[in-house]
C-alpha cells in the first residue's frame, strides 16, 4: 500500500488556499454555509456601524478590533475549506502522474516494440507481455501460452494458463504474467473516461453534500436560527431592565453562540475524508460512499489476497518411505534456491527454519529450469549429472519415469483434500517425497477481526474452496462466517439477505460477474485490475487492487463521522463559557452586582467580549489539523467510544474555552489593546 | 429544609416509583388494542357501541398525515364549541350567579387554553364562569385534550417501535379507548377520594356566611371535585377557583396535596414505562425515567433550598423570621409548596397551591426553567413523552456521530427529515417564548399589564409566555393578562406550542415507521445505562440553557443578585 504522506501545511497548498479564502467571501459561495453567511452578515453590520454610527457607546478601537476578528472568523473557515480542497487537488495531480507511469510494450506494424503509457493503448492494439510484467489492459491472447497470476481477480491462488485460441485466451488488465511470453490484442480502451471522472471528484469539482452532512447542516442552521432569536430578543429584554446593548456587542454575542467552529470546518472534514481515502490509493465515486463505509457492519472478504497471502507457502515436508526427511528437505532446498517464485522462496525459508542451509556456491555451473506452463515443474541440473525436479505430481512422476508410490500418492491426495497444493520432489528417477504448500492467514488478522467483532462488524470470508477447506481457513483466520464454493450469484444472494436483515454490507470485487454484487453492496470496492463493468458497478476503486484495504476504508468512513460529531459537540459545549464571558460584561456597567457571574474574572467588559470573539475565531484555525487528519479512530464498542468522546469533546468543549478566553484576556490586558 | 420535608420527598419519590410500572401495565391495556386483557369484558361492548355510533373503523390504521388531520379536526371543533359556549354563557343553564357572556378575546383565550391542554386562566373561575361553562365548556377539554396528548404519544411510540404503513394506529380508536379505559374510571375514583377529603361537589348558589369576626363572606360553591380530579390526572391545571389548588375547597389538606401532586405524574410516568415495554427495551424506558426523575429532584431541591432560605433582606429587617412564607398556604408549608411548584411545571399541569410570583428569584426560576426545558420531566400526559423523544432524537444525532456511525435510534438511522422535524419543534418553542416576550416587553400594552418594573416585571412577562407556549397554564401572577393583546398573543403562543410539537413529532414517527431497521450489535449506540442517561440529561439542559440563559439572566438571576447585593427594590 502506497501512502503519500503529505505535510499538513504544504507550501504549495498554503499559498493558493490563502487566496481562495478571500475568493470564497463571494456571497453566492458563502450562502451555501448558513452559519458562515450569518457571521459574514454580522461582520458587515459591525463594519458599517464603524463608519456610519454617530453616537458610539464603545471606543472605536474596540469596535474596529471586533469587526476585524469577525472577518477573520469567516476567512479562517474559508481557509479550512480551501486547504482541504487544495490537498485534494494535489492528490489528484499525483494520481494522474502515477497512472501515466504504467508502461506497455506496443507492437508496431513491423513487429517492432514501442514503449508507451498504458493509458494511450486503444482497442485492437497489440502488446507484448513477458514474465514478470503486468498485463496493461483487458485483452485476448493471440500468440503464445503462459502462466498468469489472476489471484486478485479469481480469488484462486494457483496460477492459471492462458494461451492463444480456445476458451482460455482472455486476459485481464492488472494480472501478471509469471512465465513465458504473450502477445495480446487489447479489447477495451483502458480506463476510458472512468478514471478521469473519478479524479474530478477528488478535486472537489462536483462535490455534493452527503446525507449525514445535510442532516448536520440542518441542525446547524436550526441552532443558528435559535441564537438569532436569542440575540434578537435580548435587545428588547435588556432594554426593559435598563440596558441598551450596542449592535457591535449583539453581533459579537451572536457570532460566539452560533456553531461557527463546526460550521467552518464541516465541508473541510468531508473533503479531507475523501482525501484520506485517496492517500490510501482508494478512489471513492462519492462522499456518500465514504460515509456509508462508516456504517458498514458486514464485511465480505475474499479469501485470497485479503485473508490469506496471495501465494501459497510451504508448511511441511512429507518424505517418501525409506527417504530421510533431511534428504527431501535438502533436495527441495537445492531446486528452489534459484527459483524466485513465492512458492520457491517459501521452501527455502522453511528449510532454513528447519536448520538446512547451503551456500549459493553449490549452484556453480548448474542449470536452472524455471517453472513453465508446459512442463508444470521446475528444477536444477548439476554439472555432476544430478537432476532435481519439483512440481505437479503427474509431471514429476513422468519425469521420474513411472508412477508414484502408494504412500506418496496418498500424501498428495491428503494435501489436496485439505485445500493445500502438493509439490512432488524427485532426484532423477527417485521420488523423494512431497512438499505441502498451503494458504497462510496473514499475520495479525485474527486480532483485527476480533476488534471488528467488538465494534459490531461481522466478517464473512468468500472463497471458491470446498466447504471443508473453507471451514479450516475460516477458523484459523477467526472470521465470523464463510461462503464456500461461492459463485457471483451466491455473493449477490448473500448481500441481499444481509441487507434485508438491516445490515450494511461492504465487499470487494473485480470480475464482470461481480458487478451485480458490487452494485448491490452498500460499499463496493472494485479492484483497479478488474473489469470496466466491475468498476462502474462499485462505488470505490482501489488503485493498488488490494482487497484487504476494505478494512481501511471502513476506518476512514468511521473517522469522518467521528470527526464531525466530535467537533459539533465541542462547538456547542463552547457556548457555555462564552455566555459567562459576555453576559456579565454587558450588564456589569448598569448592575455591578452581576460581576458575580463573571466567574473567569476577566479584565474589563470590553476585553471580555473581545477575548470571546478572538477565541471563537482562533479555535477554527486550531482545529484545522484535526479536521483534516480526522479524529483518531479506535476499535472500541459504541459505548466505550461514546464515553471517551463525550469526555474529550463534550467536557473538553465546556472547559477549553474557559481557559482559552481567560488566557487571551490576560494577553489583551497585558498588551493594553482595549 | 426541615426533616418532614425530606420525609415527604422520600414518600413522594417512593410512591412515584411504585406507581410507574402498574400505571404502565394499565396503559398497555389501553394503548395496545391487539392485546387482550380483563378490561375487555367491561370496556369492549361500550367501545364497540361508540365506534358504531360514530362510524369509526377501529381497526383501520392511519398514516401520520391522517393523524395530523384528525387531531386538528377534533381539537379545533372542540375549541369552536367552547368558544361559543363561553360567548353565550348568559343564555345557558346552570348559572346560579347569573354571569354574562365573556368578551371575545377572553373567550378565545380560554377556549384555546383548554383545547391545548394549557389551562391558562385569564379569568377567575368563581367570578366569571357558570357551572355549565365549567363542566361542559371546560371540563370536557380536560378529558379530550389529555386524551389527545396520550393518543399522540402512543402513535409516536408505535411509529418508532414498528415498521409499516399503518402502525401509528387510529386516532379515534385511541381517543375512545383512553376515555373508557383510563381517564373516566381514574378520574371518577380520584374525585371520590377528593370528596372524602373535603373537596366540594354541588350545584348550590354561593353561600353567604358570617365569619367569627362578624364580617359577611361570600363562599363560592360548585361541582369542583369532578373537575379537580381530571385537572390533575390530565395535567390540565385549570382550577375551579381562581387561586387554584391553594383554595381549601380544591385542596383541603396535606394528604390531598400529596396525592394531587402524585396524580400529575401518574400517567406520564406510566407512559415512559410503556414506551420501554413497546420498544422491547425496558431498560431504555427506565433510563429515560431516571433522567426525568433527576431533573425533578434537582428542581425541587433548588426551589426548596431558596424558599427555605427566604429573602435575606426581609429577614435582616425582621419582616420574615425564617424562610419565604409569602404567598404560601401554611397547611402545605414551604416544602409542600416547592414540591407542587416543581411538579406542576415539570409536567404541563399548571395547577398551583402557592403564588409563584412571591417565590424568591431563584426559587421561582425553577418553575420557569422547567417549562422552558419543554416540560419533559415526566411532562404533560403524552406531551412530556413526545417532547422527550424530540430531545432523544437530537441528543443521539449530536453525540451518535461520535461512535463513528450514522446516528441510529432503535436501529433506525436519524436522517435529514428527522433532524428537520426535531429542529422545528425546538425552534417553534423558542420562537414563541422569546419573540412574544420580546414583543410584550417593548410595547406599551405589554408594560401596562405588569405590576412590577425591573427584572421582576420581566420575569412576569417571560413566565406568562413561557407558560403559554409550554402549554403549562400556571401563572406567575402580577400580570393583568385579561386584555385583548395579552389574551390573543397568549392564545397564539398556546396554539404554536401545542401544534408546532404535535405535527413535527407525528411526521417524525411516520418517517421512522418507514425506515429500514438494523439489528442491534456492539456497534449500536446504547440507549440505556448511565452514559446515555447523562447524554440525554445534558442535551435537555444544554439546549434549554443555551436558548433561555440570557433571558433568565436578565430576569430572575439579575433579581437574585440585586436582592443579595443591593438596596434596590422593584
Amino acid at each position: 500500500m502506497k501512502k503519500t504522506d503529505r505535510k499538513l501545511f504544504d507550501k504549495n497548498i498554503l499559498g493558493p488556499a490563502l487566496w481562495q479564502s478571500v475568493v470564497k467571501l463571494k456571497p453566492n459561495i458563502l450562502w451555501r454555509n448558513p452559519v458562515m453567511f450569518t457571521t459574514a452578515v454580522g461582520a458587515v453590520l459591525v463594519t458599517l456601524d464603524l463608519f456610519f454610527l454617530a453616537d458610539r457607546h464603545e471606543p472605536l478601537g474596540f469596535a474596529a478590533q471586533i469587526a476585524a476578528w469577525l472577518w477573520f472568523t469567516v476567512l479562517f473557515a474559508n481557509f479550512a475549506e480551501a486547504m482541504a480542497e487544495g490537498r485534494g487537488k494535489a492528490q489528484a495531480d499525483t494520481l494522474r502522474k502515477s497512472r501515466q507511469s504504467v508502461t506497455a510494450f506496443r507492437m508496431g506494424s513491423r513487429d517492432e516494440l514501442e514503449q508507451v503509457p498504458a493509458e494511450s493503448l486503444r482497442k485492437d492494439d497489440l502488446v507484448v507481455v513477458v514474465a514478470g510484467q503486468t498485463i496493461p489492459a483487458d485483452g485476448e491472447v493471440v500468440e503464445g501460452a503462459a502462466t498468469v497470476n489472476e489471484s486478485a481477480i479469481t480469488g484462486e491462488s494457483a496460477p492459471v494458463i492462458r494461451e492463444a485460441g480456445g476458451d482460455r485466451s482472455a486476459v485481464t488488465g492488472g494480472t501478471s504474467v509469471l512465465s513465458d511470453r504473450l502477445v495480446i490484442r487489447v479489447t477495451a480502451d483502458p480506463g476510458k473516461g472512468f478514471m478521469d471522472r473519478m479524479i474530478a471528484l477528488i478535486e472537489g469539482a462536483k462535490r455534493q453534500k452527503t446525507p449525514n452532512e445535510i442532516a448536520l447542516s440542518i441542525l446547524l442552521s436550526a441552532l443558528t436560527l435559535i441564537f438569532l432569536l436569542v440575540v434578537g430578543t435580548f435587545h428588547p429584554l435588556a432594554k426593559w431592565v435598563g440596558i441598551d446593548v450596542p449592535v457591535t456587542i449583539l453581533v459579537s454575542l451572536l457570532v460566539c453562540l452560533i456553531p461557527t467552529t463546526i460550521g467552518g470546518l464541516l465541508s473541510a472534514i468531508g473533503i479531507a475524508g475523501i482525501d484520506r481515502l485517496t492517500q490510501r490509493n482508494v478512489l471513492a465515486t462519492s462522499g456518500r460512499a465514504v460515509e456509508a463505509a462508516g456504517d458498514v457492519d458486514v464485511l465480505l472478504l475474499d479469501k485470497t489476497g485479503t485473508i490469506t497471502m496471495g501465494d501459497r507457502q510451504a508448511v511441511d515436508f512429507h518424505p517418501a518411505p525409506g527417504v530421510d526427511e533431511a534428504d527431501l528437505t535438502l533436495a527441495a532446498l537445492l531446486c528452489s534456491l534459484p527459483d524466485q517464485t513465492p512458492e520457491g522462496r517459501s521452501i527455502v525459508d522453511l528449510a532454513a527454519r528447519r536448520g538446512h542451509a547451503v551456500p549459493d556456491s553449490v549452484l556453480t555451473g548448474s542449470v536452472f529450469h524455471p517453472f513453465s506452463a508446459q512442463t508444470r515443474m521446475s528444477g536444477i541440473d548439476f554439472p555432476s549429472g544430478r537432476n532435481l525436479r519439483k512440481g505437479a505430481s503427474a509431471a514429476v512422476a513422468s519425469f521420474a519415469g513411472g508412477s508414484l508410490s502408494q504412500a506418496v500418492a496418498a500424501d498428495v491426495e491428503r494435501i489436496s483434500r485439505a485445500g493445500g497444493t502438493p509439490l512432488v520432489v524427485a532426484d532423477q528417477s527417485r521420488v523423494l517425497g512431497t512438499v505441502h504448500l498451503k494458504d497462510i492467514v496473514k499475520a495479525g488478522l485474527p486480532e483485527r477481526f476480533k476488534l471488528f467483532r467488538a465494534m459490531g462488524i461481522r466478517t464473512v470470508m468468500i472463497t471458491g474452496d470446498n466447504p471443508l477447506t473453507a471451514a479450516a481457513i475460516a477458523q484459523e483466520a477467526g472470521v465470523d462466517g464463510f461462503l464456500a464454493e461461492a459463485t457471483p450469484e451466491d455473493k449477490l444472494a448473500l448481500i441481499r439477505k444481509e441487507q434485508a436483515d438491516g445490515h450494511m454490507v461492504a465487499m470487494t470485487g473485480d470480475g464482470t460477474n461481480d458487478a451485480p454484487a458490487l452494485a448491490q453492496a452498500d460499499v463496493g470496492i472494485a479492484m483497479n485490475t478488474g473489469t470496466q463493468a466491475a468498476k462502474e458497478a462499485g462505488n470505490m476503486v482501489d488503485l493498488d487492487s488490494n482487497p484487504g484495504k476494505l478494512i481501511d476504508v471502513v476506518e476512514v468512513g468511521k473517522q469522518m463521522l467521528l470527526t464531525r460529531g466530535s467537533l459539533t459537540t465541542f462547538s456547542v459545549a463552547n457556548d457555555i463559557a462564552k455566555y459567562f464571558a459576555i453576559l456579565p460584561a454587558i450588564m456589569v456597567a448598569t448592575f455591578p452586582q452581576m460581576r458575580a457571574l463573571d466567574i473567569m474574572r476577566l479584565g474589563s467588559p470590553h476585553s471580555a467580549i473581545l477575548s470571546a470573539v478572538i477565541f471563537n475565531a482562533l479555535i477554527i484555525v486550531a482545529l484545522i489539523p484535526l479536521a483534516l487528519r480526522g479524529v483518531e479512530f479506535r476499535a472500541l464498542t459504541a459505548g466505550q467510544l461514546l464515553r471517551r468522546n463525550l469526555l474529550v469533546y463534550g467536557l473538553g468543549g465546556v472547559v477549553a474555552p474557559f481557559i482559552g478566553i481567560k488566557s487571551i484576556d490576560i494577553l489583551l490586558n497585558l498588551l493594553k489593546v482595549v | 429544609m426541615e426533616f418532614h420535608g425530606w420525609l415527604q420527598l422520600a414518600l413522594f419519590s417512593g410512591l412515584l416509583l411504585a406507581l410507574t410500572k402498574p400505571m404502565g401495565l394499565w396503559l398497555r391495556m389501553v394503548l395496545d388494542p391487539s392485546r387482550t386483557s380483563w378490561m375487555d369484558r367491561f370496556c369492549l361492548p361500550m367501545e364497540r357501541a361508540t365506534f358504531r355510533l360514530l362510524g369509526i373503523d377501529a381497526a383501520k390504521g392511519m398514516d401520520w398525515k391522517g393523524w395530523v388531520a384528525s387531531v386538528l379536526l377534533f381539537n379545533f371543533s372542540g375549541l369552536l364549541f367552547t368558544f361559543a359556549v363561553l360567548l353565550c354563557q348568559g343564555w345557558l343553564p346552570l348559572n346560579p350567579q347569573g354571569f354574562g357572556g365573556l368578551s371575545w378575546h377572553l373567550a378565545l383565550n380560554t377556549a384555546v387554553s383548554f383545547a391545548t391542554n394549557t389551562n391558562w386562566q385569564s379569568y377567575g373561575g368563581e367570578s366569571t364562569l357558570s357551572y355549565f361553562s365549567q363542566m361542559v365548556g371546560l371540563a370536557t377539554h380536560n378529558f379530550t385534550s389529555a386524551a389527545t396528548g396520550i393518543a399522540v404519544a402512543a402513535a409516536v411510540v408505535r411509529g418508532l417501535a414498528e415498521k409499516g404503513e399503518s402502525v401509528l394506529g387510529n386516532f379515534w380508536t385511541d381517543l375512545v379507548r383512553i376515555h373508557v379505559r383510563l381517564l373516566l374510571p381514574m378520574a371518577f375514583l380520584f374525585a371520590l377520594f377528593l370528596v372524602s377529603q373535603g373537596v366540594i361537589m354541588n350545584f348550590h348558589p354561593y353561600l353567604s356566611v358570617t365569619t367569627l369576626s362578624g364580617a359577611i363572606q361570600n363562599l363560592p360553591m360548585g361541582p369542583a371535585a369532578s373537575q379537580i380530579a381530571i385537572k390533575m390526572l390530565g395535567t390540565n391545571g385549570g382550577g375551579f377557583f381562581n387561586v387554584n389548588a391553594a383554595h381549601p375547597f380544591e385542596n383541603p389538606n396535606v394528604l390531598s396535596n400529596l396525592l394531587q401532586i402524585l396524580s400529575i405524574f401518574a400517567i406520564p410516568a406510566g407512559l415512559v414505562w410503556w414506551m420501554g415495554d413497546k420498544f422491547r427495551n425496558r431498560a431504555h424506558g427506565w433510563t429515560v425515567w431516571v433522567v426525568m426523575f433527576s431533573l425533578f429532584l434537582a428542581g425541587v431541591l433548588v426551589s426548596w433550598h431558596f424558599e427555605a432560605q427566604g429573602n435575606p433582606r426581609a429577614i435582616a429587617q425582621g419582616i420574615e423570621a425564617q424562610g419565604n412564607w409569602e404567598g404560601k398556604e401554611t397547611r402545605f408549608g414551604i416544602f409542600g409548596s416547592a414540591l407542587f411548584a416543581t411538579v406542576t411545571t415539570d409536567a404541563s399541569c399548571g395547577a398551583v397551591n402557592s403564588m409563584h410570583d412571591s417565590f424568591t428569584p431563584l426559587g421561582g426560576l425553577v418553575p420557569l426553567v422547567n417549562m422552558q426545558l419543554g416540560e419533559v420531566v415526566f411532562g404533560g400526559v403524552g406531551a412530556g413523552l413526545y417532547g422527550m423523544i424530540v430531545f432523544i432524537v437530537l441528543g443521539i444525532f449530536l453525540a451518535g456521530l461520535m461512535v463513528g456511525r450514522t446516528p441510529e435510534y432503535l436501529g433506525r438511522k436519524i436522517q435529514a427529515f428527522d433532524v428537520k422535524m426535531a429542529s422545528v419543534a425546538i425552534l417553534c418553542q423558542a420562537f414563541g417564548t422569546l419573540v412574544l416576550t420580546g414583543v410584550a416587553a417593548s410595547t406599551s400594552w405589554g408594560g401596562a399589564g405588569v405590576a412590577n418594573q425591573g427584572p421582576h416585571g420581566l420575569s412576569e412577562i417571560l413566565y406568562a409566555f413561557t407558560s403559554a407556549v409550554a402549554n403549562n397554564g400556571s401563572a406567575f401572577g402580577g400580570l393583568s393578562a385579561n386584555v385583548p393583546w395579552y389574551n390573543t398573543l397568549l392564545a397564539l403562543g398556546m396554539l404554536l406550542g401545542r401544534l408546532a410539537v404535535i405535527v413535527p413529532v407525528l411526521a417524525l414517527a411516520g418517517n421512522f415507521s418507514r425506515k429500514v431497521v438494523s439489528p442491534p450489535g456492539p456497534g449500536t449506540f446504547p440507549v440505556h445505562g448511565p452514559t446515555f442517561g447523562v447524554l440525554l440529561l445534558f442535551t435537555v439542559v444544554v439546549v434549554g440553557a443555551l436558548t433561555y440563559f440570557p433571558a433568565l439572566v436578565l430576569g430572575p438571576v439579575l433579581e437574585h443578585f440585586l436582592m443579595t447585593g443591593s438596596n434596590l427594590l422593584f
